[in-house]
């Protein structure tokens, strides 16, 4: 089957004077694996369901395999979607389930027999295919709902939230084995969550939406190194936003209450972002670092680090300190150094 | 990429996919809808509005307030008028006396006679109240087994069943179901932490029901109070039976009978009985307009349930029994009678016979055809148009798609007398075919499915909110059309919702005889309900009459038993098991 790729071109969405989406231009590769992301009310589902057919733009273009899809109704558009509730039909057996795409189809009834079969099998639900779906469990279900949108072989696939109604082990399984089958169809995928760890761990590029606007695309790497707005910054990974003013001209940021931060590049902008696994805590201050004085207010010891709130100056910064056994702990009250590296700096308008 | 961009941009934009987009509707549900507005427009709006023109017009065709005056300036009309008011009201309040205690104990303790309250609310639907009167008169009237055997131990009886009170004797124990079944469901609705809130803050028993449990279950008491109200302001079979004519209902009944289809009094009677109903109610609306507080949250407990001591248990079943007793003495007293050979002047029939059955079996097969070929076609109607404005409703985005919903709801304010008054009125001398339209069955038939509507409407709009819309997105996405999602998806998963609407209309159509009356022509053409009160005119009819009842009892019983476990069995496939 063939790959096929997804544009969304000057899309617009609006229900009176409630602007949904505005303006969203994307493009999306074929046999991409694509994950929209954003808070809820961002629009991202929105976005999906377009695509999807079940809602209509009022602007702009839509185009699947190079042909525009506007107003082209849902049974018509062969995309295939995976509802974050499943949608299972309740009356039907998951055979039935699973054939009702291919019976819409007119297949012949010998061939519908071998691919919910192998569609069955693909997900490992062989056994079931008599039961119904309220015999089933969570994960169960969904690869059902799985089997039964793959198995009319459509051009694109669209994932609704597809791991938020399973717990945390079954979550991170499915998520390798929705890899896998990606990986195994080749078939251009897009999914939405509002998680950015699910984002992360399985797009092979993603998108974040706020307020029915597109922040940034790219690779998840992209997005977590190179932010382009506060926005991106803090809802991919967390992050510490000092306010201040950059000084492009002698390439620094005058952050305010703190004073000078040099910048390893020229930039320009009002926030200078620091990942707090990029600060440091220590009683000595060494030269490879920035250092400020700082107090600790609170520490979480997690295990594999220690969160700390440190105040420094006017802001209250969050450090993520690893640790090991040799490691030193810093109670709260305690008088400790802060050290930024320099290179991990961002400017922020 | 950009020059193929360029070349298929265009969207399509046939007349299809613009009504597709706009209302989420295909031009089949437009046909749809129009077909369902004519048969409203027809057979609901157009005869009562004939009704109200006709009693606000003059002789010459203009407009007059004369026939009203006319109206309440006969003394006998003025009496009916506040006869039927007084009948209801304290119908209502007799009702409410009997059913508040029976929820309340349902709800808030715990024991086995639930069971049995809940069989309550299904025994008077089953039976028409004119038939109870029958049964009640042998029972509690004058000479009725109850008070033979108070006059013989105690030299007293009660006239329970003399004039207007025996009017509301029957109607109030009929009808107190309608109370029952509605505060229940409120009372179920109550968070249990209302309840422990309150007493938590110390109020108890009776001021605990009063301040805050009994105002949490206002919706519910109000619904069934208001439909208790207007059933017993329109029923004339009872008051009929009963020898009660200054009523309201008789009097339409007499009027258009007696005097004739032009007498404008029968009209005015029509109007006032509708603008009661729907004041009604009206008021039960508007009195909790933005006061709904079913306040029980997703997973929350409802209210807790209490534990009785044995005293308190024997009590309550011993008060249980005794209501369940009198409720039930119009479905024994017909059973007693329809195997008596003579019942007069004695506690109990001085023989016994099943020449009453015969008698029924011989002459009045054709009335048991009739009413299921009438009840059976009036309910799959009302499935057919119930389905179709639920989906219109519930799923397109087409203007005016409510109006659908009102006009079909409104017809529970339209009395079946005023109803059938209507239909007299305006196909009057309309032939089809050479046919008169007021001279064929299928009218009758017709009148039923137009009143049972709504019914059957309820349980499809319920049955239809209750299938979240991804399910039906599910098959679109797949490549079903609209029609076939609808056929695949919807109906079967609405199934059990469509099989107890046509229960309801089915068994509320049987019963019904108020329309009935008027519109059966000749006697081949009879439903068994207006046998039945054929044959209760004479004393020599009743034993076949009664006969009569009890198969027409038999026949919705079975009927709604069956349905029960059908509908509990589609339940029990589709809810998920845990």
């Amino acid at each position: 089957m063939k790959a096929v790729a997804v544009e969304c071109i000057g899309i617009g969405l609006a229900y009176g004077t409630n602007q949904v989406l505005k303006d969203i231009t994307l493009a999306i590769q074929p046999g991409e694996f694509f994950a929209l992301l954003g808070p809820s009310g961002s629009g991202k589902s929105t976005l999906l369901r377009l695509i999807a057919g079940f809602n209509q733009h009022n602007r702009g273009r839509l185009l699947v395999d190079g042909r525009d899809i506007t107003g082209v109704p849902p049974n018509a558009r062969n995309i295939g979607m995976v509802f974050q509730s499943y949608a299972l039909w309740p009356h039907l057996t998951v055979y039935d389930n699973v054939a009702f795409g291919l019976v819409e189809r007119r297949v012949p009834r010998d061939e519908i027999r071998r691919r919910v079969g192998d569609a069955l099998a693909l997900v490992g639900l062989s056994d079931y295919a008599k039961r119904r779906p309220n015999q089933l469990s969570g994960g169960q279900q969904q690869r059902v709902a799985l089997a039964r949108t793959i198995v009319i072989e459509p051009q694109v696939l669209l994932l609704d939230e597809p791991l938020s109604n399973l717990d945390k082990k079954l979550r991170e399984q499915m998520r390798l084995e929705l890899k896998r089958l990606q990986r195994t169809l080749g078939i251009t995928t897009i999914f939405v969550t509002h998680d950015q760890e699910e984002a992360m761990t399985t797009a092979d590029r993603m998108a974040v939406l706020e307020a029915g606007v597109l922040q940034q695309v790219g690779t998840p790497r992209d997005l977590f190194d190179t932010p382009v707005n506060r926005f991106v910054a803090e809802f991919v990974g967390s992050t510490n936003l000092l306010p201040g003013r950059a000084d492009p001209a002698r390439k620094v940021f005058v952050a305010t209450g703190l004073g000078d931060i040099p910048l390893a590049q020229h930039a320009d902008g009002t926030a200078l972002s620091i990942r707090p696994h990029a600060l440091t805590i220590a009683a000595q201050r060494d030269a490879r670092r920035l250092w400020f004085d700082g107090l600790v207010q609170e520490s979480e010891f997690l295990g594999e680090f220690t969160r700390y709130e440190v105040r420094v100056g006017e802001s209250t910064l969050t450090a993520d300190v690893p640790h090991l056994s040799s490691t030193p702990l810093y109670p709260r009250g305690a008088p400790v150094q802060v050290g930024i590296d320099t290179a991990e700096l961002r400017v922020l308008a | 990429m950009a020059a193929t961009l360029g070349a298929e941009a265009a969207p399509r934009n046939t007349v299809a996919e613009r009504l597709q987009r706009r209302f989420g509707a295909s031009w089949r549900s437009l046909l749809v809808l129009a077909a369902i507005a004519a048969f409203l427009l027809l057979l609901l709006i157009v005869p009562v509005g004939t009704v109200f023109i006709t009693a606000f017009r003059d002789g010459d065709g203009s407009f007059t307030l004369g026939h009203f005056a006319t109206f309440f300036s006969t003394g006998l009309m003025r009496e009916s008028f506040f006869n039927s008011l007084y009948v209801a009201t304290v119908s209502v309040i007799v009702a409410s006396f009997i059913a508040v205690p029976l929820a309340y104990l349902t709800v808030r303790f715990e024991f086995r006679g639930a069971t049995l309250i809940q069989t309550l609310g299904v025994l008077p639907l089953i039976m028409p109240p004119f038939v109870g009167a029958v049964a009640m008169q042998l029972v509690f009237g004058r000479s009725g087994s109850v008070n033979l055997l108070l006059e013989d131990h105690f030299g007293f009886s009660i006239p329970i069943m003399q004039g207007l009170t025996g009017v509301i004797f029957v109607e109030s124990l009929h009808y107190f179901p309608f109370i029952l079944m509605n505060l229940i469901v409120s009372l179920r609705a109550i968070d249990g932490a209302m309840e422990e809130a309150a007493l938590n803050l110390g109020a108890r028993g009776w001021r605990l029901f009063r301040r805050v449990v009994f105002p949490l279950a206002m919706p519910g008491y109000l619904a069934g109070a208001a439909l208790v109200f207007v059933k017993v302001f329109d029923d004339l079979g009872t008051p009929l039976v009963l020898g009660q004519t200054n009523l309201l209902a008789p009097q339409a009944y007499l009027r258009i009978t007696q005097v004739g289809l032009e007498d404008p009094l029968g009209y005015v009677i029509s109007v006032i009985m509708i603008a009661f109903s729907i004041l009604a109610l009206w008021l039960s609306v508007r009195v909790m307009k933005g006061k709904d507080y079913s306040t029980l949250q997703k997973g929350g407990a409802g209210i807790a349930r209490r534990r009785l001591k044995p005293w308190e248990s024997a009590l309550a079943y011993a008060s249980i029994i005794l209501v369940l007793l009198v409720v039930l003495s119009p479905h024994l007293g017909l059973l007693v009678l329809s195997f008596a050979k003579v019942w007069s002047y004695s506690v109990l029939p001085d023989a016994w016979t099943l020449s009453n059955y015969a008698t029924v079996f011989e002459d009045s097969s054709g009335m048991i055809r009739n009413t299921l070929v009438y009840c059976g076609l009036a309910a799959l109607i009302d499935v057919v148009v119930g389905t179709a404005i639920a989906y219109l409703i519930l799923r397109t985005r087409i203007p005016g798609r409510q109006w659908l919903d009102f006009a079909a709801s409104a017809a529970i304010a339209v009395p079946g007398i005023v109803l059938a008054i209507g239909y007299l009125r305006t196909f009057q001398g309309v032939e089809i075919g050479g046919v008169q339209v007021t001279q064929v069955w299928v009218l009758i038939m017709l009148a039923y499915a137009v009143r049972r509507l709504p019914y059957a409407l309820r349980s499809c709009m319920a049955a239809l909110q209750q299938i979240n819309v991804s399910l039906e997105e599910a098959a679109e996405m797949l490549g079903a059309s609209q029609w076939r999602t609808v056929r695949r998806i919807v109906i079967p998963l609405m199934a059990g919702g469509i099989l107890a609407g046509f229960v309801s209309s089915f068994i509320t159509a049987a019963v019904e005889l108020s329309a009935t009356i008027l519109l059966v022509v000749k006697e081949s053409q009879a439903p068994m309900s207006y046998g039945i009160y054929l044959y209760m005119q004479s004393v020599a009819g009743r034993g076949p009459g009664a006969a009569l009842g009890v198969l027409l009892v038999l026949t919705v019983a079975v009927g709604t038993y069956l349905s029960h476990l059908l509908v509990e069995r589609a339940n029990r496939t589709l809810e998920p098991k845990r």
